[in-house]
């Protein structure tokens, strides 16, 4: 009983661990971005709340909550009110399977730097992915406007295909280390990251990613100038809020799944595990803002075609060659 | 009943109620959600019963993926809610015929068989050891299944893909 209780404090105290580190450090990447963004475009970015407006994070999510929450009258009211609370909780649940780390021992009991080590890890990964689908659609159906119908539609049809390259794009990664547990995958690659064997997948698997998390060249759902802001159109406050943090949690979750398939996941000389892992997952962050800044958004047709006759028949074909590969 | 029992007949009432809720409502995309729910029930029961690969896949397939595009459809095409009988006569007396028929035979299958009657035991099977058994014993099934899905696929290239013109015979004007 006690060993049980035990054990069951460990868990909370990892997920409060987690949970706010995911939280705090989607606040501050906005600010990494906005930050970065200015300085790609030549501006200076946010410098009045604090010192190089470091508070500006703090300022923008108390203006977010103290904000009224407006739902306009044409809505349909519950799912509305529910479709951000579904994007920004698959993002949060997709950690809950990455390892952060090597065991450690703390009184004679060996604690797993891991929430839930469960053997269809990769699987639940593509499970909360494809469900995050919900939130866009749903809040984009509900919002009863135009263009967050569009939108709603958009993400809805781009989720779908590129889910398709993404799960295509780790079948190799499965067959070379032999299991859908993200630890095992992590500790198969405790020679060498997969990256070297696999640089099609990687680069799949970026890609699709991308696209997964919306992002410029990828941002149609939500296309400022034509959609007016997508699927998120009639959001306000702090619902608002709940895309936004869904948003940038999915760059830190696709960081870490893109550390844990191809990049080694938190192995590395000197530093600890952990601090490996965030360098990893901030890495992939920043080559993601830097890629927000420099490409121009792609065109409806041109994404799909993108992803059904390049990114799909490269994943096959290197799925073909890999098992070549294992079985010799 | 053990803490398992309990769990099993929660998610089935789930279940249950998801899914009549999934074919009476007359808003399409309200049935859709039913829907998900009711498939979410099903993957918890499969892990339940000690499938987590199977959950796993009734999720990302049925719930992921196939609803999804349910739901892309509904959305596109904005079918209003209809105003009228929600199950015509026609339509009501097969579907009370069918179930009370599974009312008789899940009666008789609960009262005849005592190996049901135990308390709930989970087992738990591997993604590898599942694997081996299903591409082992029933590779047939397998080869089959994924034939269908290619001819499938092939139709619905040849129903939806753009024909050619000179493939069309020249319509015939009337005089």
């Amino acid at each position: 009983m006690i060993a049980w209780l035990v054990g069951f404090i460990v868990l909370i105290v990892k997920i409060a661990v987690v949970l706010g580190t995911l939280l705090f450090i989607a606040a501050y990447l906005v600010w990494v971005e906005r930050k970065l963004l200015g300085r790609l475009q030549v501006r200076l970015g946010p410098n009045r709340a604090g010192k190089f407006g470091l508070l500006q994070p703090i300022a923008d999510s108390l203006k977010m909550l103290t904000k009224e929450d407006i739902v306009p009258e044409a809505v349909d009211r519950t799912i509305f009110l529910l479709a951000p609370a579904v994007v920004a909780l698959t993002a949060l649940l997709m950690f809950a399977v990455v390892p952060f780390g090597e065991d450690i021992t703390l009184g004679g009991r060996p604690i797993p730097l891991v929430i839930s080590d469960i053997n269809v890890a990769l699987l639940f990964i593509f499970a909360m992915s494809s469900l995050g689908v919900y939130g866009v659609a749903l809040g984009g159906w509900a919002s009863n406007s135009k263009y967050s119908l569009l939108g709603g539609i958009r993400g809805a049809a781009q989720m779908i295909s590129y889910e398709l390259s993404i799960g295509l794009s780790l079948v190799p990664v499965v067959m070379l280390a032999g299991s859908f547990s993200l630890v095992d995958i992590v500790a198969a690659q405790a020679r060498y990251p997969y990256v070297l064997v696999q640089p099609v997948s990687f680069i799949i698997f970026f890609i699709s990613a991308m696209a997964e998390s919306k992002r410029i060249p990828f941002d149609l759902p939500e296309a400022e100038n034509e959609l007016g802001a997508g699927f998120h159109t009639e959001y306000s406050g702090m619902r608002f809020g709940l895309f936004f943090i869904g948003e940038y949690v999915h760059i830190q979750v696709l960081g870490a799944l893109l550390a844990v398939f191809f990049l080694g996941g938190w192995h590395g000389p000197y530093l600890p595990g952990p601090v490996w892992l965030l360098i990893k997952m901030m890495a992939v962050a920043l080559v993601m803002i830097w890629i927000r800044g420099t490409l121009p958004r792609l065109r409806y047709d041109q994404l799909m075609a993108f992803g059904w006759k390049i990114l799909v028949p490269a994943a096959l074909i290197n799925i073909v060659i890999t098992g070549a590969f294992v079985l010799i | 009943m053990t803490l398992y029992s309990i769990l099993f007949y929660i998610l089935a009432a789930v279940i249950l109620a998801s899914t009549a809720m999934a074919i009476t409502r007359r808003d399409m995309v309200h049935a859709v959600i039913y829907l998900v729910v009711s498939f979410f029930g099903s993957a918890l029961l499969f892990y339940l019963l000690g499938a987590p690969l199977l959950a796993a896949l009734e999720i990302i397939i049925y719930a992921g993926a196939i609803m999804v595009l349910f739901l892309f459809i509904v959305m596109m095409i904005r079918i209003r809610p209809s105003a009228g009988r929600l199950l015509s006569r026609v339509q009501l007396l097969p579907a009370i015929v069918m179930s009370g028929l599974y009312v008789v035979v899940g009666a008789f299958m609960v009262t005849g068989d005592t190996a049901g009657r135990g308390d709930f035991q989970p087992a738990v099977a591997a993604p590898e050891t599942l694997g081996q058994y299903v591409f082992q014993q029933h590779w047939v099934t397998v080869e089959i299944a994924s034939l269908l899905l290619l001819v499938a696929l092939v139709g619905a290239m040849i129903i939806g893909g753009k024909s050619p013109p000179e493939s069309h015979p020249p319509v015939e004007e009337k005089s």
